[in-house]
């Protein structure tokens, strides 16, 4: 198998641990820290896909001639991705919080008054 | 005026976006200051709505391009120019869709300036309400892939926030992160999509990537995610577990805010389904994909619905129904375009839409159906806002006796009920009344298990009314009254589109639905060409 496929298992391998942990844990954090897995997958995925093996930095001021040059745009998607995935990590730990607050745990099936 | 409509699409994103951060500095000067700032943004983005729907149904329901910052390019492209720039682009179903989200927004806002007076938190909260509508403006007009995904994230936010932002109550945390929790997920599963598309076509115009797409093994799983990630977001049936806690545990005027969300969702979905696969991915296996999950969440929301106590939680089980016929609808006119390519080729696709064929009915039906969802569900949700804060109580078997002293907001609440179940003269039977006749001639079984689920869902709110306003006074309704005039005037105001639209029908058809239907049933091509020319 060729080497630079590598980090695209990893992405796979990140996105599949995530939807486990989202599927079976049943702790509040666990499930947060499972979407952030597969966050981390999808955005390992899309810098990979831009990745150019030996590329240079895409900057085209006293760029080399004849130098190949990684690809700039899912480089922008990635940092615009980890941006909201930040304020999504914040907002459903902050909800976690309040969660144990009201209800004074973090299992889930203790957390079901909206049901049915 | 001019200069105002062409630049419609980037304002009715921009000027609510800007009101949703000046909100909570405004409120610093007192809430009639930010009350008014907040009316002129929502009257002005309502304004603009409907220019921009005048001018593209004006022409038809053609494809318009608009490109932010530095006019260097014209369009449609010429010479291997690469439209790298912000691009929205402006169809018929675009601007049908901005109608709707226009409507909901402006009631709502008007609701929500009486339905907030006794309470602290406006200004969070008319900030989140304007970040939800930039966003969900924003899904609605885009023509690019990634900005899809970003002001899908906007929305996402902005409508977990709304729910859950009133920290003190208990259920509505739990709803909260249940909310973000699934449309994170959703939204994850888009951008893996996008970045698969992106990996093997090298675009995320949407234009110039329909135009890529041939059906390959990286397509379809692009498809599948953006399927199940859409359909998460729009509450469809295996992934609906969100919808009724979301609807039910938001503020009343939000409620429909996040059913117009839904719908931008499903917008999403058939944009992806009909314009950046469409014709080179047409497979009627698609169109069938769309109708079982259709048929579930019709079957499921209905069912679920009937056996609810807490009023709220009944409307939003009504709702999600509700998005099952749109589905219904557009998936029957899925289908029914993918055997009509395959059997005589995309051409005869313009002469089935002048011959009405039951594909493009089934269209007509289901996007005229989220128009009248929109009014429906909005309608009961501002009513059962007005029934529990002055009752006291969401739970059912506590109402009675609302009717006596509450006469417009039970005449309100009826004709929302009976619009919702489609019963004539109201809105809701001219939609799916086209959804019944068409969906009928694909397969009878289809149109029976929607018919059945309308009579269930009449009985649901026969049930919730004869529950809550009729029967004796009890303790708690003893003291109740109409509310007062700023949340009357937004309610009677979609009560007046329920019966407009039910009355002439035809008109509305003609006019914005049937454009709107096109642009999806044959407009595959000319949403290229609006960017690529004549390919």
């Amino acid at each position: 198998m060729n080497i630079g496929n590598l980090p695209f298992v990893v992405a796979a391998l990140l996105v599949i641990f995530g939807l486990y942990t989202l599927l079976f844990k049943r702790n509040l954090i666990k499930l947060v820290i499972g979407i952030t897995l597969i966050e981390t997958g999808v955005n390992l995925f899309l810098v990979t896909l831009g990745y150019r093996t030996g590329g240079i930095s895409p900057i085209y001021t006293y760029a080399p001639e004849a130098q190949q040059m990684v690809l700039p745009t899912p480089q922008a998607l990635t940092l615009t991705s980890i941006v909201i995935g930040l304020a999504t990590t914040a907002l459903l730990l902050s909800f976690a919080v309040f969660v144990h607050r009201h209800y004074g745990t973090l299992d889930v099936r203790k957390v079901k008054e909206l049901k049915g | 005026m001019t200069a105002l409509t062409t630049h419609a699409p980037v304002l009715l994103i921009a000027v609510p976006l800007l009101g949703a951060f000046a909100a909570p500095l405004v409120g610093k000067l007192g809430r009639g200051v930010r009350n008014t700032l907040i009316g002129l943004i929502v009257l002005f983005v309502a304004l603009l709505a409907a220019l921009l729907a005048v001018d593209v149904f004006g022409a038809g329901g053609a494809p318009t391009v608009y490109e932010l910052g530095g006019g260097t390019f014209t369009f449609p492209l010429s010479g291997g120019q690469i439209p790298v720039r912000i691009l929205f682009e402006v169809d018929g179903m675009s601007a049908f869709m901005g109608l709707i989200t226009a409507l909901i927004v402006l009631t709502g806002a008007v609701f929500s300036f009486s339905y907030w007076k006794e309470r602290s938190g406006g200004n969070l909260y008319f900030s989140l309400f304007l970040l939800l509508t930039a966003g969900i403006f924003g899904m609605q007009l885009t023509g690019d892939m990634f900005n899809f995904f970003v002001f899908l994230e906007i929305t996402s936010i902005a409508a977990a926030g709304l729910v859950g932002f009133r920290v003190w109550l208990k259920q509505s945390q739990e709803a909260g992160f249940k909310v973000m929790a699934m449309y994170t997920l959703s939204g994850l599963l888009v951008l893996l999509a996008i970045g698969l598309l992106y990996g093997q076509h090298g675009h995320l115009n949407i234009a110039t990537l329909a135009n890529s797409i041939n059906g390959g093994l990286v397509d379809m799983i692009a498809l599948g995610l953006l399927l199940t990630g859409l359909a998460m977001k729009a509450g469809a049936v295996p992934m609906h577990m969100w919808a009724p806690d979301a609807y039910g545990e938001a503020p009343a005027p939000t409620s429909a805010v996040l059913v117009a969300n839904s719908q931008a969702s499903l917008y999403g979905l058939f944009r992806v389904l009909f314009t950046l696969f469409g014709v080179g991915v047409s497979a009627s296996a698609l169109g069938w994909i769309l109708i079982v999950l259709a048929l579930l969440t019709i079957f499921v929301g209905v069912t679920m619905a009937l056996i609810q106590h807490d009023l709220k939680r009944l409307i939003a089980y009504g709702a999600v129904s509700q998005i099952g016929y749109m589905m219904l609808g557009v998936g029957v006119g899925l289908a029914r375009q993918a055997s009509i390519i395959a059997s005589s080729g995309v051409d005869a696709l313009s002469d089935a839409a002048t011959k009405l064929d039951f594909g493009l009915v089934s269209l007509q039906g289901g996007i005229f159906h989220m128009l009248n969802d929109a009014a429906c569900v909005g309608l009961l949700f501002f009513a059962s806002g007005v029934i529990i804060r002055a009752s006291g109580t969401r739970d059912l078997n506590r109402m009675g006796g609302l009717g006596h002293r509450m006469m417009w907001t039970s005449i309100f609440f009826a004709i929302g009920a009976v619009a919702l179940a489609g019963v004539p003269p109201f809105n809701g039977f001219a939609s799916k009344y086209l959804i019944y006749e068409a969906s009928f001639q694909l397969s009878p079984f289809l149109a029976v298990i929607a018919v059945l689920s309308s009579i269930l869902l009449l009985a649901v709110f026969v049930k919730a009314f004869q529950a809550a306003f009729l029967g004796p006074k009890t303790d708690a309704t003893a003291h109740v009254s109409d509310p007062s005039i700023g949340m009357m005037v937004p309610m009677a105001a979609l009560v007046l589109v329920i019966i407009v639209f039910g009355l002439f029908p035809g008109f509305f058809v003609d006019h914005i639905v049937t454009p709107a239907a096109k642009a999806l049933w044959l407009g595959h091509k000319a949403y290229i060409g609006a960017v690529l020319g004549g390919i």
